[in-house]
């Protein structure tokens, strides 16, 4: 807890810093308009408190954010921490499910892949464990819904598909899910490429340690083998990856996919604030993506304690 | 009395093995060769291409310009402003873009500037990588404990968020420290980012190997014949992790490839008017619906070389070291 404040408070002194001292950030020539005299921008310091000392004004933020809540953007003067709210629910839902069909399909390629260790399954298996994670998420993204929902769309098949958007559940749980089957696979494919070749390689470690030989040895099914003996000690590295890839998810790569299928979630939000170098939400939005990938840190830590009996000893 | 040489025993080295193993490897044979062939094609044969071939670089316009293929007229560009597709011809293969640029050069002059961002960002982020990871390994204590927490900070930093707001920053005003000026359209901007953002993926790993290496016998013997800890590091400790070091850097430039393409797309990576894989997926990406080329071709030429970059990188790990356990995301 103390730990995940520490970072946090780095970050935000980092941030902070990262768009005050490097020129061209000066939020006063942007709130200004366009050929502003210079009593206009010195109006401007002085209302948006810009002349006062840096820490002074880092302050003020953290308090706008934290505290009094009204933190708004210099951009088009709206409230920051609304829209996060708004898009959280979103960037959730993406990636809540698209962690769903990476965590599944991953281990199950890569259980498969180890079982038929050096045959044509796994070889065709790893080849496309290898296409998935050298694929550009945003690219794949981009095609796909111009395969789907133009080229190929009068295919029955496809013809469901929606061009983008976003619908909340409680509007419609058909539709809600039909707008993110595809932005979940997309974030996802990255992802199972990744864990299918992480199971493969410690499946394919653990399937020769002595403890399995003698699981096998006193006639258990290979089934009860592979699933008590064999899996249980192969998810361990998988644990550590899905906490570090679930907050990188959710704190980041977001911001690639959310705009391509306009799900107006935090993602979007951030790419949008990006193109205007606006500091209040892109403040919140990386300390609000450090914090998942921080508490998703601590998560990992402490179901790798649960999950591996050897750590607890120690 | 005299020394004599003692003969070495006739055996191979680490590498001399690793090569070999290598070697056997259909997998590693083909895609090194696929990564000199686009190496070669992108670098030194491109401007032949243009040069005998097309006559245009990648950043000439031809709006009003015709091809002529089987006795027909076609407009680069055609009235309604699609244009013109891919197609069996030398010049415009790929078709062209709105503005009637050459796809095909545009990918070729684009694969300089993703493949030298991509290279010099892993290079970059080996090194410091290695500066970090040896020292905090090697010394330990409070160095180590400070060198930890800085990459804990970087780790912790959603990556895109991080690249992004620096790479934005940058591109806005540039980079002055002391006489050194980096302008805002330097293509140093998206390298530098990129090597920083991942310097804690590569400098982990090393620390941990350092760590081990730091307590074996032969460093000991080092620090009895009086070596000073850079030698130590650079004589004793480098070798040892050279090969991990090696695996890193393939797989982290695949990975650096991907990232820049992902930044140029988000408008904060390589310059607009230099060309990139990224930047030509990025441009065309608006007119998907009528020219599919201009976003689909970039991304196979990044997915072709990312691709064989990993299994190489994947090649050299089982060569180099069968029992490594090598993992970069």
């Amino acid at each position: 807890m103390v730990g995940l404040v520490i970072v946090l408070f780095a970050i935000s002194v980092l941030v902070f810093v990262i768009f005050n001292v490097i020129p061209g950030g000066d939020p006063a020539l942007r709130l200004a308009g366009r050929h502003p005299t210079q009593e206009n921008i010195r109006q401007i310091r002085k209302d948006w408190g810009f002349d006062r000392p840096l820490y002074v004004q880092y302050g003020d933020m953290m308090e706008r954010l934290f505290i009094k809540r009204d933190l708004i953007s210099y951009q088009d003067q709206t409230p920051v921490l609304p829209t996060i709210e708004r898009g959280i629910p979103r960037t959730l839902a993406l990636a809540v499910g698209a962690a769903v069909i990476w965590l599944v399909t991953g281990v199950l390629i890569g259980v498969l892949s180890a079982i038929h260790q050096g045959r044509f399954l796994d070889r065709i298996l790893t080849v496309l464990a290898l296409a998935g994670v050298s694929i550009p998420i945003f690219w794949l993204g981009a095609v796909l819904l111009y395969l789907l929902t133009f080229r190929y769309h009068s295919w029955a098949v496809f013809s469901w598909v929606p061009p983008g958007g976003y619908v909340p559940f409680a509007t419609s749980p058909v539709d809600w899910a039909e707008h993110l089957i595809l932005p979940w696979i997309v974030l996802a494919v990255v992802s199972i490429g990744f864990y299918a070749r992480v199971v493969r390689a410690s499946m394919l470690e653990v399937m020769n340690a002595d403890y399995v030989r003698t699981a096998r040895a006193k006639g258990l099914s290979a089934r009860r083998v592979l699933t008590r003996h064999t899996l249980r000690t192969c998810l361990i590295p998988v644990v550590t990856l899905f906490g570090l890839d679930f907050g990188a998810a959710v704190g980041g790569t977001v911001i690639l996919i959310e705009p391509i299928f306009g799900i107006e979630g935090v993602g979007q939000y951030a790419q949008e604030s990006v193109a205007h170098l606006d500091l209040p939400p892109l403040m919140a939005l990386t300390l609000y993506g450090a914090f998942f990938v921080v508490i998703a840190n601590t998560i990992v830590d402490v179901a790798y304690v649960w999950l591996d009996p050897r750590t607890r000893i120690e | 009395m005299t020394v004599e040489a003692v003969a070495v025993p006739g055996g191979r080295g680490g590498f001399g093995l690793a090569w070999r193993r290598l070697r056997r490897n259909p997998a590693a044979i083909i895609s090194a060769a696929i990564l000199i062939a686009i190496l070669l094609i992108c670098f030194p044969l491109a401007p032949l291409f243009v040069d005998l071939a097309c006559h245009h670089g990648p950043n000439d316009q031809n709006i009003q310009g015709y091809i002529h293929q089987g006795g027909h007229r076609i407009p680069v560009v055609g009235l309604d402003g699609t244009p013109v597709g891919p197609g069996l011809r030398s010049c415009y293969m790929l078709g062209a873009d709105a503005n009637g640029r050459d796809l095909a050069v545009r990918i070729l002059y684009g694969g300089r500037i993703s493949l030298f961002v991509g290279i010099t960002s892993a290079l970059l982020c080996v090194f410091l990588a290695l500066i970090l990871g040896l020292v905090g390994g090697y010394r330990g204590g409070f160095v180590d404990s400070v060198i930890g927490r800085l990459l804990d900070l970087i780790w912790s930093f959603p990556v895109y968020l991080l690249a992004v707001a620096l790479a934005t920053t940058l591109a806005v005003g540039g980079l002055s420290v002391g006489p050194l000026h980096v302008s805002s359209s330097s293509l140093a901007i998206p390298i530098v980012v990129i090597a920083v953002v991942f310097v804690p993926y590569v400098a982990r790993p090393i620390r941990g190997q350092v760590l081990a290496l730091r307590r074996m016998e032969f460093v000991e013997a080092a620090v009895a014949t009086g070596a000073g800890p850079v030698r130590i590091m650079l004589r004793e400790l480098l070798p040892n992790i050279a090969s991990i070091t090696l695996v890193m850097l393939t797989l982290i430039v695949a990975n650096n490839i991907l990232v820049e393409a992902a930044l140029s797309f988000l408008g904060v990576g390589v310059p607009v008017l230099t060309p990139s894989w990224g930047n030509i997926i990025e441009q065309g990406y608006s007119s998907i619906v009528t020219a599919p080329a201009l976003t689909v071709a970039p991304g196979i030429a990044i997915m072709v070389t990312v691709v064989a970059l990993n299994v190489l990188g994947d090649a050299l790990r089982d060569a180099l070291d069968p029992h490594a356990r090598i993992r970069i995301r």
